[in-house]
């Protein structure tokens, strides 16, 4: 059986050092979304992080919420699902280093070296969401929203989000503190298959580019 | 007449079904891909994700926050008559569009590709996409609306008629191969593969079958039907399950449009439906009235048709 944990945040690194490949988990706390506009507004044009932000959270989470503003002044959360991770993958040394985040949650993990050089010696490690659509279920943990910045500048895809959490999940962990990676290890197993699915099948009439050993080679 | 109120509060409803209640079709697809999968994390992924459909439809929320891109196919009967013309028609989808956005709410991720402005709505410059078709004899109108993911999972390549069926199986296992890795395609999904017509009816023709076809649904040619199932194996064995995880569980059904196409050519495209496979139909009656499905019934035999004429005896 895979197995099953619940996390409270702010994660300790004791917390993190226990938690395997393929572990599932569930999360109580605080977690804030972050994406390329909230990173570029902080680490490229230098603005303000909001204050005590590290204390408060150390797990960013890379989602756009389907989020309406009520007329009270509330927010309607309804699904809550990830996006994919690797676009972002440029700025995380930074703002690792800039917000002591320890948890990255979001769709289909990093590149392998990402954990190797820049999450496991930074003492963070990586959660995927589950199968990708699981919005409902990560709609129904979130319990508020704590906080919400620079929701008119960046719009609600964009913006920062603070969601108070209960029982959030299920993610899996994909990265652990010696950089290895559930996704690779999955992936190497579906490999070692791949070029006998194609055997047989003759070679296109017209390749295309890049696919021929070599790129100086003529398309057909 | 059909009022245009109605045909805003079909539109508005489709828009809030399809984002919230997963098509049984599909439900009964993802189950019976499930039996077959053995290996452990693929099993737990889907099991997470049916879990997932009853939460969204016990609490009416979105089975994913991704909402899609939303988007209307209009089939409208040769004997509807309808108040405010076509454009009246286009008019009551975007208002109900914005509506829902707001109301369900689906996620405005509808942003100028330049500017990246987001008018919070979903409408914008060719947003929401409305494509058109007509059926005779029919004084409906039928509204479907699909919300699917854009990012991943599709592709188009011109093959040559030499390439045959070996062709369409190579591309077939590239696009999976590629998107599936990781699970970008959000995989088991149904598939789409659009053969000939121009590049654009070819890639037109791949998503709507993704789209706009149930699972277990077979194309009328028996040999496309054969090849339909063919492709679907094929996909299943790749050695894949969702997430990119080793299983077996890649393709819940596949589905093949046609259409005439350049005699030197064998165009396709390959679009893969997501987990969140989001649909639903609704039908206007002459009298006003609504019913709704998840069936879109996009393909009738005249809509396939190959003849100059049509008469609808003769079928």
């Amino acid at each position: 059986m895979l197995r099953e944990v619940s996390i409270n945040l702010p994660v300790t690194p004791e917390d993190i050092e226990s938690l395997t490949p393929g572990s599932i988990v569930y999360l109580n706390g605080i977690v804030y979304t972050a994406r390329e506009r909230v990173y570029d507004k902080i680490m490229v044009k230098g603005e303000k992080l909001p204050d005590n932000f590290s204390s408060l959270s150390n797990v960013n989470f890379h989602c756009s919420p389907a989020a309406a503003p009520q007329e009270d002044g509330s927010y309607h959360i309804g699904g809550v699902t990830a996006t994919a991770s690797f676009r972002f993958s440029k700025y995380l040394a930074d703002w690792l280093d800039l917000t002591q985040t320890k948890i990255i949650i979001g769709k289909g993990g990093m590149p392998g070296d990402d954990y190797k050089n820049i999450l496991a010696p930074r003492g963070a490690i990586y959660l995927t969401t589950v199968g990708y659509g699981t919005g409902a279920l990560l709609g129904r943990g979130v319990q508020a929203v704590e906080s919400v910045h620079w929701l008119d500048e960046l719009g609600i895809a964009q913006a920062m989000w603070m969601f108070r959490v209960k029982n959030f999940g299920p993610f899996l962990v994909d990265s652990d503190l010696q950089g290895n990676s559930l996704f690779a290890q999955q992936g190497e197993i579906v490999n070692q298959n791949i070029e006998s699915l194609y055997e047989g099948l003759k070679e296109p009439a017209l390749h295309r580019y890049g696919e021929t050993h070599d790129r100086k080679n003529e398309l057909m | 007449m059909i009022q245009n109120s109605i045909i805003e509060e079909a539109s508005y409803e489709i828009m809030k079904k399809a984002a919230i209640d997963i098509p049984e079709d599909y439900l009964g697809g993802i189950k019976s891909v499930a039996e077959k999968e053995s290996e452990q994390l693929s099993g737990f992924v889907i099991k997470t994700m049916v879990k997932n459909y009853e939460a969204a439809t016990e609490d009416r929320r979105p089975m994913c926050a991704d909402t899609g891109l939303p988007r209307y196919y209009v089939k409208v009967g040769d004997n509807a008559r309808f108040q405010g013309g076509f454009t009246g028609i286009e008019r009551a989808m975007r208002s109900a569009t914005a509506r829902a956005t707001h109301d369900v709410p689906l996620r405005p991720n509808r942003v100028h590709p330049l500017w990246r402005t987001d008018h919070n709505n979903n409408v914008g410059i060719n947003s929401p996409e409305v494509e058109w078709s007509f059926e005779p004899n029919e004084d409906w109108i039928d509204i479907t609306t699909v919300h699917k993911g854009g990012l991943f999972g599709t592709d188009y390549r011109m093959l040559f008629p030499g390439d045959g069926i070996d062709g369409i199986k190579r591309f077939l296992l590239d696009t999976l191969i590629s998107f599936g890795k990781r699970g970008l395609c959000c995989q088991p999904a149904i598939v789409g593969v659009g053969l000939g017509g121009s590049k654009d009816t070819c890639m037109q023709l791949g998503k709507q079958a993704a789209c706009l076809r149930v699972v277990g649904d077979r194309n009328p040619d028996p040999e496309i039907s054969a090849l339909e199932l063919e492709l679907k194996e094929i996909g299943n064995g790749i050695g894949m399950g969702p997430m990119g995880f080793v299983g077996s569980s890649m393709v819940v059904d596949l589905h093949i449009e046609v259409g005439h196409t350049h005699t030197g050519g064998m165009p396709i495209s390959v679009h893969t439906f997501c987990l969140s496979s989001r649909r639903a139909t609704a039908r206007i009656h002459g009298n006003g009235e609504i019913e709704y499905r998840t069936d879109p019934k996009w393909f009738t035999p005249y809509h396939r048709r190959e003849t100059i004429g049509w008469e609808e005896a003769s079928c």
